[in-house]
């Protein structure tokens, strides 16, 4: 029970001090929505508009949480606030829980932004939603823990932010949303199959085109052991660079 | 019989090759205020947060209630509260929010951890400044909530890592004061701190402790023992009054004595022996020397803390005017 209320305040304090801020819900509809439109104008059809649908919630989720990590945790961290955390009596696998499921669901309440606009363009009946809703959480998870992994690595946001850079862009190249895999040098294309997007993506696809290249089952498991392993190594760093 | 609410066995903590803490021994007992005295570095940090869970010893054990929290600490931080040297508290959240969420990180319930965090603001004057900001508040207020945010919980041993560096005067006094009542209310407090006057006001013990290591350790009045076998009057007279005139035939009536030169009119004579003032005001008599006062000097803790690590008095006073820069 002190766990549950300590886990919920945590969540609700993040949500109120960082999620729910103007230039954050902003951010959470712009990204989306800019990189819609950008495709929408190059493509003008509602087949292209499917085609890039996951590529474009794949991204959406990546980048805001990713980014929202680097400021709750890194930014915690620098203020000294991260430690009132640690010196607390939760324990510390339920404190990154907390801090990181903010970050979860606002991932995927970013995912859900293109596909509303999607809904304008193109007929929903070829969606699998529960597919989707499935990968979206995956996504989201093995993305914020990505993040979280980012965020305990450094100790500014500016370097929090650019050591993100450093997986999200060669990520979104080599997962198969734009280039697919089998179009990539043949030496880049081990690195797609270690990167967590090349699963999220491809179930993605499956579940909007029904084009999906890497069975269901495979894809989640992959994600859920690099969410749990992002996860464990996150919390081997704490306690080896925070708690020194 | 004295409870010992915090014992400390050979703690050590090693950073590389420096050996930041060095096999301290000391305990805490229940309802004292214990201090850890000195200087910048000497370690009073590392084994604060070695001793609340922000940092493992390298070696030694760590005791609370008589438990080994050593290895676990985590689980001992539910009766002790932490102030640390900087606030930690949120800046965009107000007084009343950050005293509520941190009474949230201990499992308590929403309405009595309303009722402890508006009891707390009355207790600490600042009611008013309750619904602002924590960004908007002064040094002094800042220090206060943080203190507020360490006992919201109730803990049995409160930590306080220099709990007036860096604050103004008026409010320094204000901190000691609610130190002060916190402990007369049952706090056990162990506090780190280098202001000796500080320490002197404040504990009923002290360590003394010096490049990782615990030189000494007792009550104020055990610590001054040593220092108070010297007895020492200082006598002002009337006019600048030259050594030479009197110095041979002192020397040689109060062979027991030591005459030390302060300024122009004022000596002072040491004696490991009581001293009787009628002989010597009746020798300085002799010489023409008006006495104008004598006064019974008593050594300071300061001065205690001088003599036994060695430190000089500069340089603590130099780390004072730093901190409060």
């Amino acid at each position: 029970m002190k766990t549950a209320i300590a886990f919920w305040n945590i969540l609700l304090k993040d949500m109120r001090n960082y999620y729910l801020k103007p230039p954050n819900i902003s951010w959470g509809i712009i990204f989306p929505f800019a990189w819609m439109l950008m495709f929408f104008l190059k493509s003008q059809t509602t087949v292209d508009v499917r085609g890039v649908l996951p590529g474009v919630m794949a991204m959406s989720i990546l980048f805001g949480t990713t980014s929202m990590l680097a400021v709750t945790i890194t930014f915690e961290r620098r203020s000294r606030s991260f430690d009132r955390l640690l010196l607390s009596p939760v324990s510390l696998t339920w404190l990154m829980l907390a801090k990181t499921l903010g970050a979860i669901i606002f991932g995927i309440i970013n995912a859900f932004v293109p596909v509303l606009i999607a809904l304008f363009f193109i007929p929903v009946s070829h969606i699998n939603w529960v597919i989707l809703i499935l990968s979206v959480i995956f996504i989201a998870i093995t993305s914020t823990f990505l993040g979280l992994f980012i965020a305990v690595s450094v100790s500014e946001v500016f370097e929090a932010q650019t050591f993100s850079n450093f997986f999200r862009f060669p990520m979104v190249f080599l997962c198969g949303l734009f280039i697919p895999i089998g179009q990539l040098p043949i030496f880049l294309r081990p690195f797609s199959y270690i990167i967590p997007l090349t699963y999220g993506a491809d179930l993605l696809k499956t579940a909007i085109n029904q084009n999906g290249h890497i069975a269901l089952g495979i894809s989640l498991l992959v994600l859920l052991c690099l969410s749990i392993l992002l996860f464990m190594i996150s919390k081997r760093n704490i306690k080896k660079r925070w708690i020194y | 019989m004295e409870q010992h609410i915090l014992r400390v066995e050979n703690l050590s903590k090693k950073f590389n090759d420096f050996l930041a803490v060095n096999s301290l021994n000391f305990s805490v007992i229940k309802n004292e205020i214990f201090g850890f005295l000195g200087p910048n570095g000497a370690g009073k940090t590392t084994t604060i947060n070695m001793l609340t869970g922000l940092a493992r010893p390298t070696s030694g054990s760590i005791f609370i209630n008589d438990k080994d929290y050593t290895a676990n600490i985590k689980k001992a931080q539910e009766i002790i509260g932490i102030v640390p040297d900087e606030s930690n508290l949120y800046e965009e959240m107000d007084g009343l929010e950050n005293l509520c969420f941190c009474a949230s990180l201990y499992g308590i319930k929403k309405a009595e951890r309303i009722h402890r965090a508006k009891k707390l603001l009355q207790q600490f004057n600042l009611t008013t400044a309750g619904n602002k900001p924590y960004k908007s508040y002064s040094k002094g207020m800042k220090r206060k909530l943080t203190l507020a945010a360490g006992i919201i919980h109730e803990p049995g041993i409160l930590f306080l890592d220099e709990p007036t560096t860096g604050i103004d005067v008026a409010s320094a006094r204000q901190i000691r004061a609610l130190i002060k009542s916190l402990n007369e209310a049952g706090t056990t407090i162990f506090m780190t701190t280098h202001y000796i006057e500080e320490a002197e006001r404040l504990c009923h013990r002290i360590a003394f402790i010096v490049n990782g290591q615990i030189i000494k350790i007792g009550k104020i009045d055990e610590l001054m023992e040593d220092a108070q076998k010297d007895k020492i009057i200082q006598f002002s007279f009337d006019g600048i009054v030259q050594l030479n005139q009197f110095e041979n035939n002192f020397n040689h009536q109060f062979s027991h004595c030591k005459l030390t030169y302060i300024q122009d009119s004022v000596f002072q004579i040491h004696s490991a022996i009581p001293l009787d003032l009628m002989p010597l005001i009746s020798f300085f008599d002799s010489h023409g020397l008006k006495v104008t006062e004598a006064r019974i000097i008593k050594p300071s803790l300061e001065e205690v803390f001088v003599k036994i690590t060695g430190i000089e008095r500069d340089v603590m006073k130099k780390e004072k005017e730093g901190r409060k820069k």
